[in-house]
């Protein structure tokens, strides 16, 4: 079985493809950010070894919209948004998300109070845009995500929202991120409900448990 | 050291005063434990006596044991702690959902009994406003997170002031420099009081030898950590060392769906453990108890 390593694919919509079967993603791989610059002293003086790239893996859904099961290598086909969409497209963007047409029917969202506006830019549906009016590729996201929710970046800039794989010890491995998208729908980001995976069967853990008020 | 630790003598003692069918029943599962080994096994020295060509021969002898025994092919290689290494490990309370999918990564990793679905994590539910972890429950079967509840997964909290140590007869349980508290699986004689005095309940007794099918064997072990153990013997949470002495991350963590846990060097001012010491309110369980956790919970406020 080796490591759980890289194979194990943690995000969220990998969890929900049941549900949106359209959605089988596999991430591809992008090299977004490097924890770069000089080489930072390690806490015993030595100068750092060379240090290990962070990647964030990017969810196949910034590429386009899945149109098909995943092929060869496992990576489900997407057509890109410009497949169907022109770059510079006239149309407003609609209100909300009723009535939405196309290969997108049954699209709701459930994020706050925001708009449509608030995220894709208005005449390329392939992008997204910035408060500051800023036009980002869909695959930039997280630059999206990361200036309405302050305290989640900051959190995940230092690893401590969103998880990681790969090395602590960046002298000696490389480290992979998960993108907020891969675990966050963002039309309806709440995380959601899961059913677990089994606990333990031993009898005598029974006894051994914590010995709990039964919650009913 | 190589005075206190004498499991023979202690064995020896215990032998004389208690009366040949008292003793044997004592260590009835040492008992089981020598018929399914051989002598060379039960001979083998403590751990930190070994010598390097000990070691290697002791190496060599499990993996042999292994493959006679479970088919696989594994490869055992001692860990050893790094220099100005202290492991820590903190856990996000806020998102935790309570999915399993920690014990279950554990469960793979470690090689732990099939049937019994044995892990080194219980998740506990917990109804909200409790801090309680004995309130908690780690029966349940529904989706989750259910309304009201709160998830809190308990592990081996690698104390640095441990009292299963301390109980132990014959120093088969230590801590080590980087504060990872390892058993000495060759010597401990299954008495169980370090699981007694442990009030994380994260101790495991290997009523039965660990039953696992070769294919599903992790072939990756460590000396001190996942290698298949034997009957009759105490085992718990090594923070993976054979993945995190290497500069990994645990099993457990990479696993988590949700992203909850955070792994590190606390001697590193620029690591992600440090960052969350400095910047979430963390708390240990049982705090009271003095036993300094290296394993912290905190909520996002
Ligand atoms: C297979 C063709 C196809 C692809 C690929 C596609 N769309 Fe669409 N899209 C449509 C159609 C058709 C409509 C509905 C137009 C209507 O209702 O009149 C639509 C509507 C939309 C709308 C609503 C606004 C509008 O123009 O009516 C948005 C926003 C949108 N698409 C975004 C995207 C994004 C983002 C992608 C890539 C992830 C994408 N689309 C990929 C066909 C496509
Ligand atoms: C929080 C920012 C945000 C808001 C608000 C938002 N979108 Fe999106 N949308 C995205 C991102 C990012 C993608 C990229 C693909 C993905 O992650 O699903 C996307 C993808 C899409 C797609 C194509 C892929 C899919 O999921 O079907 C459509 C269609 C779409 N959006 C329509 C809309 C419409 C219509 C609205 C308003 C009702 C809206 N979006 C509101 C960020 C947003
Ligand atoms: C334009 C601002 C804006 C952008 C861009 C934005 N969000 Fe949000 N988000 C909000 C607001 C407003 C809420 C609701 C906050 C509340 O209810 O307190 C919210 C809520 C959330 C929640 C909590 C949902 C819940 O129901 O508990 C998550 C998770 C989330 N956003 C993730 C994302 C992700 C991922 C992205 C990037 C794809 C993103 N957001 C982009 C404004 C934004
Ligand atoms: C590994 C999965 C994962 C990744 C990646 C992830 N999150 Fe989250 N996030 C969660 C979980 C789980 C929660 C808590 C459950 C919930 O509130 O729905 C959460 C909660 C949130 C919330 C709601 C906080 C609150 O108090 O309501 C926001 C906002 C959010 N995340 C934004 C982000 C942003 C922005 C990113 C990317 C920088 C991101 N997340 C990446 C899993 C993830």
């Amino acid at each position: 079985m080796g490591s759980t390593g890289a194979g194990i694919i943690v995000a969220k919509r990998h969890f929900v493809n049941a549900r949106r079967c359209s959605l089988v993603l596999l991430p591809l791989l992008l090299v977004l950010a490097c924890r770069g610059g000089e080489p930072e002293a390690r806490p015993d003086g030595e100068p750092a070894a060379a240090r290990h790239a962070t990647t964030i893996t990017t969810p196949r859904v910034l590429e386009g919209l899945p149109v098909g099961p995943p092929d060869v290598t496992g990576r489900p086909t997407v057509a890109p948004c410009g497949t169907c969409h022109e770059a510079g497209e006239a149309r407003a963007l609609p209100a909300d998300a009723a009535g939405i047409g196309g290969p997108h029917v049954g699209l709701e969202l459930h994020h706050g109070a925001i708009e449509c506006a608030s995220c894709h830019a208005a005449d390329d549906r392939s992008a997204l845009h910035l408060a500051s009016g800023a036009t980002i590729p869909m695959t930039d996201a997280l630059r999206l995500c990361a200036q309405c929710h302050g305290p989640q970046y900051r959190d995940y800039r230092h690893g401590a929202h969103g998880g990681m794989r790969g090395y602590w010890d960046l002298s000696r491995g490389p480290r992979e991120r998960n993108h907020c998208v891969a675990c966050h729908d963002p039309h309806a980001p709440a995380f959601g409900q899961f059913e677990p995976v089994s606990g333990p069967r031993d009898r005598f853990t029974v006894d051994a448990e914590p010995h709990g008020a039964p919650h009913e | 050291m190589s005075e206190d630790i004498s499991r023979r003598r202690m064995l020896k003692a215990a032998g004389a005063t208690l009366g040949a069918a008292a003793f044997a029943r004592a260590v009835a599962p040492l008992a089981q434990f020598t018929e399914s080994t051989n002598m060379e096994e039960f001979l083998t020295q403590h751990y930190r006596e070994l010598g390097p060509e000990d070691k290697t021969r002791l190496i060599a002898r499990l993996e042999e044991d292994t493959l006679r025994k479970y088919g696989a092919e594994v490869t055992i290689r001692d860990f050893l702690p790094q220099e100005n290494v202290q492991f820590g490990y903190a856990l996000n309370l806020s998102v935790c959902i309570g999915c399993r999918r920690c014990a279950d990564a554990c469960h793979q990793e470690n090689n732990h009994d099939r049937r019994t679905n044995q892990s080194y994590i219980r998740v506990l539910e917990m109804e909200q406003g409790s801090m309680d972890m004995e309130r908690g429950t780690m029966h349940y079967d529904h989706a989750v997170p259910a309304e009201g509840k709160f998830y809190m997964p308990v592990q081996c909290q690698q104390c640095e002031n441990p009292p299963c140590t301390h109980v132990c007869p014959v120093e088969a349980t230590w801590q080590e420099s980087d504060g990872i508290v390892v058993v000495d699986y060759n010597w401990c004689i299954g008495c169980r009081y370090c699981e007694a005095a442990c009030p994380y309940h994260a101790r495991r007794f290997n009523w039965s030898a660990p039953e696992i099918p070769a294919e599903e064997i992790n072939p990756d072990q460590g000396l001190l950590s996942n290698r298949i153990r034997p009957q009759g013997v105490v085992e718990k949470c090594t923070f993976c060392l054979h993945r995190t002495r290497d500069g990994r991350l645990p099993a457990c963590l990479e696993a988590c769906p949700t992203g909850a846990r955070v792994f590190g060097n606390m001697l590193d001012p620029d690591s992600e453990i440090r960052w969350v010491l400095a910047n979430k309110r963390v708390f240990v369980l049982k705090e009271e108890l003095g036993t300094r956790p290296r394993f912290y919970y905190f909520f996002d406020t």
